[in-house]
């Protein structure tokens, strides 16, 4: 089997595996207790939350409150900043977000907040002439995704937090930077972020753990209500031992991020030039810089990604599409959708994402296998004047 | 990951009849690139038989299975048993589909219609068509008609909005006309309620009256006439007269005009033979 959707999920690293057992066996004290059994506990609580500063690069261990997923770190942090102040009924987000927070913004506008989508052009980048003529100062919340899950493609957060502490001084940002974790470096002060989420499984950890960000500056409204866990800001007895895990992966993460940046970058350029040239009905999605080094989306022309996805699984190959009927939605990709690419591509869009558990004998065999896999659904499509026309073209 | 049945899976990895054929006798297309699966279908026919079949398709694993079994179904059969396939028979010889895969079965369904409404044959028969009538189009997203909706909810007796997406798509990105696809289920079945079924003599009653009253005039316009000779289940057996009955398009008008004035009036599925 190979694993190219590491953008999905990711193996479990045997490290972090290792770290968690003893909170599952010996040492599965509530670490709010008083006597000395929750010693262990709550130290690796309390180491949990150093690792995680530092990994973020966060000015406090306070700032940081352990969640149970990306999904609940979004909800808290927005939720949490328009409940703590109810006055202010404006936000601003992307139209290629990820759908846990999409999903969340269509709620609330149904609730009576206004919210503002901005758009990106075909290589994935965000139109910041149209997010500052947003920003008002009864902006209450600007929402955008460090990279994008379905492209890579990354956003300037350090420009868009001072293009809003230009305009607006109060108003809070919020950075999903589920798919930036372990991918590249996270620093929250540097880059001017108020609330920051993250995700575990998406860098090794196992699922069922989070973490998000929140400035000390910024307060917030719990979402989960009830022990006085998290300082208050997320009830619920902590869950050690993926708590620990995910403290572990972080530290994997910063040790391993040299070798994304090289090594996984090299294999993903590998993997993208081949198909490229190889390939006549292929385009990348995205423009080629400003993405994160593990992930390519690439469309295929006139074939459907479902099928392609369905004979690669044949062989073993692991990706994702963001074809209508890979989604059961009907509708391909939003994120593809905003970008305007072409409808001859957009069906036929793969997502290959790796990982530093991708070897180079496997980016060769798919190498290898991809344009056998397309020549042949390719050669069922009812498109095959035009397939004729982009062949004599290339 | 859809759980896809073996059947399904042999047909997307080795799909049969593939191509085009170029001399063809009828084309049939169902679908469209933006929507994300197309279909198009080409038949051979010789004496009324398909004599052969080839498609090409554009579309996700279920839409290549159900047009690949497609065509292996209608190979080798009259054009009359080809008529009476639908979208059920195309799910069901596949060995079923996931539900929200059921609108590849319906597409290979439409685009088998489409060939034969295209189908040479019939074309030269002006005067017994009906004038076309522009489809009302219920979902703009997809483009799929009034018409196309109602027979997946005959065919399958589909009784919610999530249903006739499923099977149709219709609704499945905006969700706009999710309101008009309610109407239509509502309309549907209160038809349904208010049709009792016909006792048998009834029906006898009304397949005559249909025949003398709606049928007879218009073949006495040409010169010639018809009438029941008798009813035995499906089958309705009648004779043809004066003009009609040495006429070479006999056949046509048997199968075009009277079988489809009595579909349509009784909602059954019924074979009219000329005796």
């Amino acid at each position: 089997m190979i694993y190219l959707d590491n953008n999905a999920t990711t193996k479990i690293d045997e490290r972090v595996l290792d770290a968690m057992m003893p909170y599952f066996k010996e040492e599965y004290a509530n670490p709010s207790s008083m006597y000395n059994f929750s010693k262990k506990a709550s130290n690796a609580l309390k180491e949990a939350r150093g690792v995680l500063k530092d990994f973020l690069n966060a000015k406090d261990e306070k700032e940081i409150i352990f969640t149970s997923c990306g999904s609940e770190s979004a909800n808290t942090a927005i939720k949490g900043v328009l409940n703590y102040n109810k006055s202010k009924k404006h936000i601003i987000t992307t139209k290629v977000e990820h759908p846990c927070v999409l999903n969340l913004y269509q709620t609330l506008e149904k609730q009576g907040y206004k919210v503002d989508y901005i758009g990106v052009n075909s290589n994935g980048d965000l139109d910041l002439e149209q997010l500052e003529a947003a920003i008002t100062t009864d902006t209450a919340l600007v929402s955008v995704m460090w990279a994008n899950n379905e492209t890579g493609v990354i956003f300037p957060i350090k420009k868009i937090s001072e293009i809003i502490k230009s305009k607006s001084p109060d108003t809070k940002f919020f950075v999903d930077a589920v798919q930036a974790a372990g991918k590249i470096p996270l620093d929250v002060q540097e880059n001017g972020i108020d609330l920051l989420g993250i995700s575990g499984h998406k860098f090794h950890a196992p699922k069922g753990v989070g973490a998000l960000y929140v400035n000390s500056k910024t307060l917030i409204t719990p979402l989960i209500v009830g022990g006085h866990q998290e300082r208050g800001k997320r009830a619920g007895t902590e869950n050690v031992p993926y708590i620990a895990g995910m403290a572990k992966a972080a530290e994997l993460a910063m040790d391993g991020l040299k070798y994304e940046l090289t090594e996984v970058k090299r294999l993903r350029d590998k993997l993208e030039k081949n198909i490229l040239k190889n390939i006549y009905n292929s385009r990348l999605n995205t423009g080629v810089s400003n993405r994160v080094p593990n992930t390519t989306n690439i469309g295929f022309e006139y074939v459907e990604g479902e099928l392609i996805l369905l004979h690669m699984s044949d062989l073993g190959i692991c990706a994702s599409s963001g074809s209508a009927c890979t989604s059961g939605s009907l509708e391909p990709s939003h994120v593809l959708r905003a970008m305007n690419v072409p409808f001859t591509a957009i069906h036929g869009s793969i997502r290959f994402s790796l990982s530093r558990f991708t070897t180079e004998k496997e980016i060769d065999y798919v190498c290898e296998k991809m344009p056998e896999i397309i020549e042949k659904i390719t050669a069922i499509s009812p498109y095959q004047d035009e397939l004729a026309a982009l062949k004599a073209h290339k | 990951m859809w759980d896809y049945s073996e059947k399904v899976m042999d047909h997307y990895r080795n799909p049969r009849n593939v191509g085009k054929i170029d001399d063809a006798d009828a084309i049939g297309s169902a679908g469209s690139l933006t929507c994300g699966d197309q279909l198009k279908i080409y038949l051979k026919i010789k004496d009324n038989i398909v004599t052969d079949a080839k498609f090409q398709t554009f579309g996700c694993g279920s839409a290549v299975a159900s047009s690949s079994i497609l065509t292996e179904m209608i190979i080798g059969k009259s054009v009359d048993e080809v008529r009476k396939i639908t979208n059920k028979d195309i799910a069901d010889e596949l060995g079923g589909l996931p539900p929200e895969k059921m609108h590849c079965s319906v597409m290979g369904y439409e685009a088998l219609e489409d060939a034969l409404k295209n189908w040479g044959d019939y074309q030269d028969l002006d005067d017994l068509r009906e004038p076309e009538k522009p489809e009302k189009i219920v979902c703009t997203c997809f483009n799929v008609t009034e018409n196309l909706i109602w027979d997946a909810i005959k065919q399958n007796g589909l009784k919610t909005v999530e249903e006739v997406t499923n099977y149709t798509k219709a609704g499945g990105a905006c969700g706009k006309c999710k309101g008009l696809i309610q109407d239509i289920i509502d309309t549907y079945y209160a038809k349904e309620k208010s049709e009792p079924k016909l006792s048998p003599t009834q029906r006898i009653l009304k397949i005559n009256n249909i025949i003398e009253t709606q049928i007879s005039p218009e073949l006495q316009k040409d010169g010639g006439d018809i009438n029941l000779v008798d009813i035995q289940d499906n089958k309705i057996y009648v004779k043809l007269h004066g003009k009609c009955s040495s006429c070479k398009n006999a056949t046509l008008t048997i199968k075009r005009f009277v079988e489809q004035t009595l579909k349509t009036a009784l909602d059954e599925d019924i074979e009219v033979i000329e005796v």
